[in-house]
């Protein structure tokens, strides 16, 4: 499928109020086409409401939504190019799977044999094979999640929307399913939506994501840019682990009072007798706790007046109970200036 | 847990842990009421009704002969007989359907868009007429339809007469009044068994998540598709239900006929005769049973139809 250069879809200052609730408040978004793009937010930003407006289930109070150059915004969802999967997949449970995954190609009045032969085509595309038979509650979690795919992907939407569908997954089977989305959206080529409330999928997942707050958009950004430098406390708190220093202890360490920002991976700490490098922050703090986390060991370091740092330790070397004996030593930390993100500064 | 086993228990304590360790004991206690009226009562009086139906009333002495014969069933195809039972189940047909129709959009709307305080409001507003007297309810109607009722007087205002004897005027459905004809036994029929065919309908439709009609319309159905392939199917159970109420309910009933009705005899009628004034216990047996056949052929087509797949 060709890309164009019109945004697959776009937001201008879009609001939906319910009653007093302001759920979107003056949002402008672009989505370009082709692209893997998420909402990113706790539950009551906005992201499902407006993924929903792009949908039609749900209209915006004022502002403009447009779906490859047309303007869609009061349009009713079955006059829509887009197809949606659901956070509860939403099957019908008094069809087969096949007729599920044939019900966009029935409606349309698409012959039988065409239709069964489409959807067979689908369910190879999402890997389940066969299972054309079976009624959806005979069907795993993960594979009604598949079935649910098949469903929205056989009329060929140029975008597909996913409400949080890994949700009701276990863990294993979430981060399978998403390299497999991933991987089958390169694979078909078209624009998804995805809402998720998981920084860690959107980071996976996306090529870029835009993350919501209170009905507004914080930032946009490829997640790496997302991760790096965030533009606001909200993100460098909502968007990973983030250690936020402000007044006093920003000066003490960097000169200025800005507040800034600090993965705790980003932090080093000094062994006895070694120096901090020159060109880096350092600040001296006390081992509060220890948490080993298989993979790293979580530190938090306490360095008095109410600042505690989370600092991220990977764990190496065998570390077999080592790390939790440095609970209550004095540490000295260290980190490159670099890593130190000025909120709001690029 | 030796701690708790060293306190001292209640004897009530005891009898529950003692049920907790034997689980089997726990269900007769559960089961055993509900299983005695169910067999002992229930099943039992009318496994003694379907055996009067096939002895025989003697025609010379008046006494029933008790042995088994199929002549009384044979006596139900007699054009009268036939009669009775065809205007029956047609009067049940009717009122099962009209009930659905008038039943279906508010049982819809309760589910879809009331408020809990609308819904509230509706449940009381539709199991309401069911806290007063039935008769009380079936006499209203006799004056509400009667000639000089409030029904014909609006009529008369809205100068529909003419139309209203024109119903009154076809043969099988009119009669003198709307107080005595069959349209008259139809409407009550659909007043008083309404309810019992709306709160079915709600519940189904209550299970009924947004999402799927979302998917639907997401998927390019519109309204009226959505309403056929998804909606439809899905109340579908609740709809077989209500009408096994409206349907069973009207077999049976012989108040409504003999309130409303002329000379035409309802199967409850018949029952009622054929037991009483003329003794013959067999016949009213079997002419019970014919409600009891005509259920069981609805259920075993709506089980064909996949009607009670989704339950």
């Amino acid at each position: 499928m060709s890309k164009s250069s019109t945004p697959a879809i776009q937001f201008k200052d879009v609001s939906r109020h319910f009653g007093d609730v302001r759920a979107v408040d003056h949002v402008d978004l672009q989505i370009a086409d082709g692209e893997f793009f998420t909402m990113l937010g706790p539950s009551g930003s906005g992201k499902t409401t407006c993924l929903r407006m792009i949908a039609g289930f749900d209209q915006p109070t004022s502002g403009q939504i447009f779906l490859h150059g047309t303007d869609v915004s009061y349009l009713p969802p079955y006059e829509r190019e887009v197809n949606t999967v659901f956070q509860d997949y939403a099957l019908f449970p008094h069809m087969t799977v096949l007729d599920n995954v044939a019900y966009g190609l029935m409606v349309r009045n698409v012959p039988k044999d065409k239709r069964k032969a489409e959807a067979e085509k689908m369910l190879e595309l999402v890997r389940l094979p066969g299972l054309g038979k079976r009624k959806p509650s005979q069907l795993s979690g993960g594979q009604r999640q598949r079935v649910a795919l098949a469903r929205a992907l056989i009329l060929k939407p140029r975008v597909l929307l996913l409400d949080e569908p890994l949700g009701a997954l276990d863990l294993k089977l979430r981060q399978e399913m998403q390299l497999e989305l991933k991987a089958l959206q390169e694979q078909v080529g078209i624009t998804f939506v995805y809402v998720t409330h998981d920084q860690e999928e959107a980071l996976t997942m996306s090529d870029s994501l835009a993350v919501f707050n209170q009905g507004r958009i914080e930032q946009v950004g490829a997640p790496a840019e997302i991760y790096e430098s965030p533009a606001s406390e909200f993100v460098a708190g909502f968007v990973g682990v983030s250690n936020l220093i402000r007044g006093p202890l920003a000066k003490q360490i960097t000169g200025s009072t800005a507040t800034f920002s600090i993965r705790p991976e980003k932090i080093h700490i000094l062994k006895a007798g070694e120096k901090p490098p020159s060109e880096a922050y350092s600040a001296g703090g006390l081992i509060s706790d220890v948490i080993y986390l298989g993979m790293y060991t979580r530190y938090e370091v306490d360095l008095g007046g109410g600042n505690i740092l989370t600092v991220a330790q990977q764990n190496l070397t065998t570390t077999k109970g080592k790390p939790l004996a440095a609970k209550g030593q004095q540490v000295q930390l260290f980190w490159e200036k670099d890593h130190a993100k000025q909120i709001g500064a690029k | 847990m030796k701690t708790t086993a060293a306190l001292p228990r209640s004897p009530i304590q005891r009898f529950s842990n003692f049920l907790y360790a034997h689980p089997a004991l726990g269900l007769a206690l559960l089961l055993g009421p509900p299983l005695v009226w169910m067999i002992g009562i229930y099943l039992s009086s009318l496994f003694t009704m379907l055996v009067q139906s096939f002895f025989r009333l003697d025609d010379f002495t008046g006494q029933i002969v008790r042995e088994f014969t199929l002549s009384t069933y044979a006596q139900l195809f007699t054009a009268s007989n036939l009669d009775i039972v065809q205007r029956t189940a047609g009067m049940a047909t009717a009122v099962t359907l009209a009930t659905l129709l008038i039943a279906f959009p508010l049982a819809y709307y309760m589910a879809r868009y009331a408020s809990t305080r609308a819904k509230g409001f509706l449940y009381l507003a539709v199991t309401l007429p069911l806290w007063s007297s039935y008769l009380v309810k079936v006499y209203a109607w006799k004056l509400i339809l009667a000639k000089e009722g409030i029904l014909s007087w609006v009529i008369g205002q809205l100068h529909l007469t003419a139309g209203m004897d024109w119903l009154l005027g076809i043969p099988t459905i009119g009669g003198p009044s709307l107080s005595i004809s069959p349209i008259g036994i139809f409407l009550v029929f659909v007043y008083v068994w309404l309810p019992y065919m709306i709160l079915p309908i709600q519940a189904a439709l209550e299970r009924v998540p947004k999402s799927l009609l979302e998917a639907s319309g997401d998927l390019g159905a519109k309204p009226a598709k959505t309403f056929r392939h998804v909606i439809l199917p899905l109340a579908f159970p609740g709809m077989v239900a209500g009408s096994l109420f409206t349907f069973s309910l009207t077999l049976g009933d012989f108040i409504v006929p003999s309130v409303m009705g002329n000379s035409s005899f309802y199967i409850g009628q018949a029952v009622l005769s054929h037991q009483g004034t003329s003794g013959n216990i067999p016949l009213a047996a079997a002419m019970t049973s014919v409600p009891l056949l005509i259920m069981a052929i609805y259920l075993i087509l709506a089980r064909r139809l996949g009607a009670l797949d989704a339950l």
